[in-house]
């Protein structure tokens, strides 16, 4: 068949989105497929063995680093969306008042400041609270996984909430709901795949931190990803590659979820 | 509120005083655990530093003075601290470089997603998603992994026989950008992709009509019309590549340091918590310039087209 004239065709576009594609996958290939290597090394392939997986799941530090990675971001999360949610419905279907621009900058601003700032930062402040407190338990990363949440669970939910009118809820008030019958039966359903998807975002991007946790952890709160780090750093087996094929696989699952929920847009 | 208040405005200045509580918890989250910090880290870049890391609460410039000068212990004579510019300079050049390649590798890229099929359109989209999603420190052990001199990269070329001996690619800065690129990449392409889905490919037609060519098509009618998603993907890939600490400290080693490593130095063995918050101040300014460029290119953009 003879090609016919596209107006959408650039050349050479094709060629870089298929090497694109393909470099950002072969890595994560390779890495899947050296945790199923049965010898010790990563050199060489030496053949098919699931026994990385099973010393990943035998070993206790991994073990306790996933609980509290599970632990933190569950917790902060549900915090973070929450608060989230309410901060969205403070901002949005309103004329602009006082005050709007600058929650607008506040809600935004742990996505605008580098990471290793507000990781140093935390460092700092939590180091003096500690000694005025004595109080060294898990508390201080999830305030400090909540508050890089916050935007992250506020984005989706917001846009969500900019697609709704006020008109069912006006219905709802003149049928004599209370403002929160009103929110719970009737805005709170509309808005329920943004405030999914927002949790789900701050869900992953809470697991997923290295940087502030990394600052702000005490001795022995290792969360998966800082575990990793420090192995990292050593000597690597096959079973890094083991827990991290694992890892992947849960972020895959989320981002499935999260793609559903979001392409059943009304 | 005046006496004169009517009902309306009074119901309007409780709305207000709603929406005000209803956004506290998130303020006050955000202020205590991101914001009031960071006013904390400008105090301490005033400070001298303890003998044992944290601070002396002495006033002392000598935090700012080592971002870029360094003291002689002999004569008390300052001179300027190469090993800290030339981790700027590092940061900075690395930086920039990475958002160039991103955009010239993710530009196509986003195009080719936005030119499929409805229906590929969204698979293609949920390739690029994945990576985004995927844990930033797994993305840069997978690249670790194949550029070790026992990686993927150096055993097929020994295999081959096109090298004698592994080429020593990991910690250097070859194998930092080659990372940055890697892991920011999808950053590029998602802003872009946004910005070239509104695209209007009437204007191309009508481009092709008058006798462009497919490249002055690209650069007079394509490019201009996707400029915000341009900035926005740069700026996003530009401030975390500036402050990146995870990639260049597996990829980079302990000899090619950038910003991030340097402050995190003077937390950790360098005890020197007034010069590491100066340095994380000069970061945040540098990143407050890069946002100004952006909101002024976006704000004129905007006026511009409408």
């Amino acid at each position: 068949m003879a090609r016919t004239f596209s107006i959408r065709r650039q050349r050479g576009f094709t060629t870089i989105a298929m090497i694109c594609f393909f470099a950002l996958y072969l890595p994560i290939a390779v890495l899947v497929f050296y945790a199923f290597n049965s010898g010790e090394s990563l050199a060489a392939f030496e053949g098919f063995s699931l026994r990385w997986f099973a010393k990943a799941f035998e070993n206790q530090q991994v073990i306790d680093a996933s609980l509290r990675s599970l632990q933190i971001a569950a917790v902060a999360a549900t915090i973070a969306t929450i608060a989230a949610t309410m901060a969205a419905l403070a901002t949005t279907r309103t004329d602009a008042y006082r005050g709007l621009t600058l929650k607008y900058a506040f809600i935004n601003q742990p996505l605008m400041i580098p990471e290793i700032v507000t990781a140093v930062a935390l460092l700092i402040f939590f180091a003096r609270i500690k000694i005025w407190t004595g109080y060294s338990g898990l508390g201080y990363l999830i305030a400090a996984h909540t508050a890089f949440c916050i935007p992250f669970a506020y984005l989706p939910i917001r846009a969500r909430l900019e697609n709704m009118d006020l008109t069912l809820e006006k219905a709802a008030a003149d049928l004599y709901a209370t403002p929160w019958k009103a929110f719970r039966y009737v805005t709170l359903p509309l808005l329920w795949p943004g405030v999914l998807a927002g949790f789900m975002l701050a869900f992953v991007i809470s697991l997923d931190d290295v940087v502030i946790t990394e600052f702000v952890k005490s001795a022995g709160q290792d969360t998966l990803p800082t575990y990793m780090l420090g192995q990292i750093r050593r000597t690597i087996t096959p079973e890094m590659n083991a827990i991290s094929a694992l890892f992947l696989f849960l972020s895959i699952c989320v981002v499935t979820v999260f793609f559903v929920v979001n392409r059943k847009r009304v | 509120m005046t006496d004169a208040a009517g009902t309306i405005e009074a119901e309007q200045s409780r709305d207000i005083r709603k929406r005000w509580l209803l956004s506290l918890p998130a303020l006050l989250i955000i202020l205590a655990a991101a914001t009031g910090p960071l006013l904390i880290v400008l105090v301490y870049s005033f400070l001298a530093p303890g003998p044992y890391g944290d601070v002396q609460w002495l006033a002392s410039l000598d935090g700012w003075i080592s971002v870029v000068m360094e003291k002689d212990i002999f004569d008390g004579t300052f001179s300027l601290a190469d090993a800290h510019v030339s981790i700027f300079m590092r940061s900075v050049v690395l930086s920039l470089i990475t958002t160039v390649l991103t955009l010239l590798v993710g530009f196509p890229t986003a195009y080719f997603i936005v030119t499929r099929p409805e229906k590929t359109r969204e698979l293609w989209l949920f390739l690029i998603t994945i990576p985004f999603w995927t844990n930033l420190l797994i993305r840069t052990f997978a690249i670790l992994e194949v550029i070790r001199n026992e990686g993927l990269v150096n055993g097929l070329l020994l295999k081959f026989g096109l090298i004698a001996r592994p080429i020593q690619m990991l910690f250097t800065d070859g194998a930092i950008l080659t990372g940055m690129v890697y892991v920011y990449l999808p950053l590029m392409v998602l802003p872009l992709y946004a910005s070239m889905e509104k695209l209007d490919f009437r204007l191309v037609e009508a481009g092709y009509d008058l006798y462009a060519t497919p490249f002055k098509v690209l650069r007079k009618i394509i490019i201009p019309l996707v400029k915000p998603g341009v900035i926005a993907g740069s700026i996003l890939v530009f401030i975390p590549a500036l402050g990146a600490y995870v990639t260049p400290s597996i990829l980079g080693g302990g000899k090619n340091m950038m910003l991030g490593n340097l402050i995190e130095l003077q937390f950790g063995q360098g005890r020197n918590w007034p010069l590491g918050s100066a340095l994380s101040i000069t970061l945040m300014l540098i990143v407050m310039v890069a946002l100004l460029v952006y909101v002024r290119n976006a704000g004129s953009q905007g006026s511009r087209h409408g």
